[in-house]
């Protein structure tokens, strides 16, 4: 009985100077949780988006008005933009940039048919992996770039060794990103499929390949990247065309502005080949909830 | 009583299994098991975890054939798993009709989500779903196969406690409108004895106890018939009932 009877005495002890505080108790500083749409600045998404690049070419030019860069290390922004109209008139802007596009292009192709092709072999069947994985795992350590002078034995110094440069440089990004995406589709989801009686092409059609996209998705990005890295060492070496040639032609005149104008080029054709892949991300992932940033 | 309305001589089997056995690395998870559901029956499977009773529903299920023994089912069967399993990349109404034969219409899987009570998220995506309507989506495609049998893996284990009493009541009701046989899979008594015409106790690889249920429905689960059936069940799984009712 006292044992039971203890608590609560000394818990009346406890509350007797709390509830003589509790009589004023200390003020606490309360503050507003202020809802996002408020706290939003009133800037539109493009015009931040924007801001960035805009204040690095400000820069540049301030750099380049007040003497600090000089024209023989690199031309002013003002002077890049007067060559770059000078190169687009004359059409050799133009006809570099087709070149260099159709050669992207072919070797995207080939080397996203070739990539997905062995991913789906080697991640769909077990002998597939068996055969495929061993050979691609070893051959994609080989730097692709040192193939060059190998190329331009084997296809001579045409269009060929450029192409099978870019699509070398395509087809192992994308097939290690696919061959990882079918290998980590969820095996409950194949488990529910086989439940609902899918067959074997079935199953690949509406779980394993959709389930694969987004591992696909990122192998094409890589791509996409490694894509114009690989032009531009295609096309410094022997080539006669294309933009690479046109930087080669610039260095040899000591033309910095030419350079930095296919170098602006290069920066384009990346941002829009970005683009491209957002959108089709945009457009074959929307079942995906990401996380936007805040 | 009502178990006389329900002998196997007047309905026939739903499932039939003999002398199954299945093993993991030599050692025997479901060991010579014996097993009769009849048509429209509605069958609870309780034991403790990892005795076997997922595997035994994956078997019948189709879903595990490296096994001995003689397992008999309907062709027309659905599973619905514990997690609803839904295909993220398909719309709920598509996720509905996936894997039925032929081209299936829209309406097929509207008609089966307004049975559950979903129509409205039919359009949603299914990673934007709660966690009851995601269970009710994946019942939704199980019961647009017409099933003969249905397995049910655990289905309210993941929900909340009112969310599972609403979907505990829409499976009793589901099932009183197809008549079709239903094996519950779970772990918890009162849900068994709440729903099941008989429940079955699963321990070492066999079915070690049967007990009837014949109480009316709709179930009262303060009758005190309800509470000693409970009781006997769960002295049947090795706990300790003096305890149990007076917690």
């Amino acid at each position: 009985m006292s044992i039971s009877h203890a608590p609560p005495d000394s818990h009346k002890a406890d509350i007797s100077p709390k509830s003589s505080s509790a009589a004023s108790p200390p003020k606490l500083d309360l503050e507003p949780i202020v809802p996002t749409s408020s706290r939003r600045t009133r800037v539109p998404r493009w015009l931040r988006r924007t801001s960035g690049p805009l204040l690095l070419l400000a820069l540049w030019q301030v750099l380049s008005s007040t003497g600090v860069l000089t024209a023989d290390v690199l031309a002013s922004p003002g002077r890049i933009a007067e060559v770059a109209r000078e190169l687009v008139a004359d059409g050799s802007l133009t006809s570099a940039m087709g070149t260099s596009l159709q050669r992207v292009a072919a070797g995207l192709l080939l080397g996203s048919l070739v990539g997905t092709g062995l991913a789906l072999v080697s991640g769909l069947f077990r002998v597939g992996e068996d055969l495929v994985d061993a050979p691609v795992q070893m051959l994609r350590t080989v730097p692709f770039v040192g193939l060059i002078p190998l190329f331009i034995i084997w296809f001579g110094i045409g269009e060929a060794p450029k192409v099978a440069i870019i699509t070398l440089g395509v087809t192992f990004p994308l097939y290690l990103n696919v061959y990882a995406g079918i290998r980590g589709v969820d095996a409950q989801l194949i488990e529910a499929g086989e439940s609902l009686g899918l067959s074997r092409w079935g199953l690949v059609r509406h779980v394993v390949l959709p389930g694969a996209l987004p591992g696909a998705m990122t192998g094409l990005r890589y791509s996409l990247g490694i894509s114009w890295l690989a032009l531009v060492f295609a096309e410094q070496v022997n080539a006669d065309s294309g933009i690479g040639f046109l930087m080669v032609q610039a260095r040899d005149f000591l033309r910095t502005d030419v350079i930095v104008v296919c170098l602006i080029v290069y920066a384009f054709l990346g941002l829009l080949a970005d683009f491209v892949v957002r959108t089709l991300e945009r457009l074959l992932l929307q079942w995906r909830p990401t996380f936007t940033g805040r | 009583m009502a178990t006389d309305v329900h002998r196997p001589v007047d309905t026939p089997s739903a499932v039939r299994v003999e002398g199954l056995t299945r093993s993991f690395d030599g050692r025997p998870v479901i060991d010579e098991l014996r097993l009769d559901l009849r048509q429209g029956e509605f069958v609870a499977l309780i034991g403790r975890s990892g005795c076997g009773k997922s595997t035994l529903l994956r078997i019948l299920a189709g879903l595990d054939r490296d096994i001995e023994g003689t397992v008999l089912v309907p062709r027309r069967k659905a599973v619905a798993f514990q997690a609803p399993r839904l295909m993220p990349w398909k719309k709920v109404w598509r996720n509905v009709l996936l894997g039925l034969p032929g081209k299936p219409e829209r309406a097929v899987a509207e008609q089966a989500l307004t049975e559950v009570g979903l129509s409205s998220r039919s359009d949603a995506w299914p990673k934007t779903l709660s966690g009851g309507e995601a269970q009710r989506a994946s019942l939704a495609r199980a019961l647009v196969r017409e099933p003969d049998l249905l397995l049910l893996d655990e289905p309210f284990g993941a929900l909340d406690a009112l969310t599972r009493i609403k979907a505990q009541r829409l499976v009793g009701e589901l099932w009183q409108r197809r008549g079709c046989a239903v094996l519950l899979v779970t772990h918890d008594v009162e849900e068994a004895v709440l729903l099941a015409d008989r429940v079955l106790v699963m321990d070492d690889g066999v079915i070690a106890h049967e007990q009837e249920i014949g109480l009316d429905r709709p179930r009262d689960i303060t009758d005190p018939r309800f509470a000693e059936l409970r009781a006997g069940l769960l002295e049947r799984l090795g706990v300790d009932t003096a305890a149990a009712t007076a917690a």
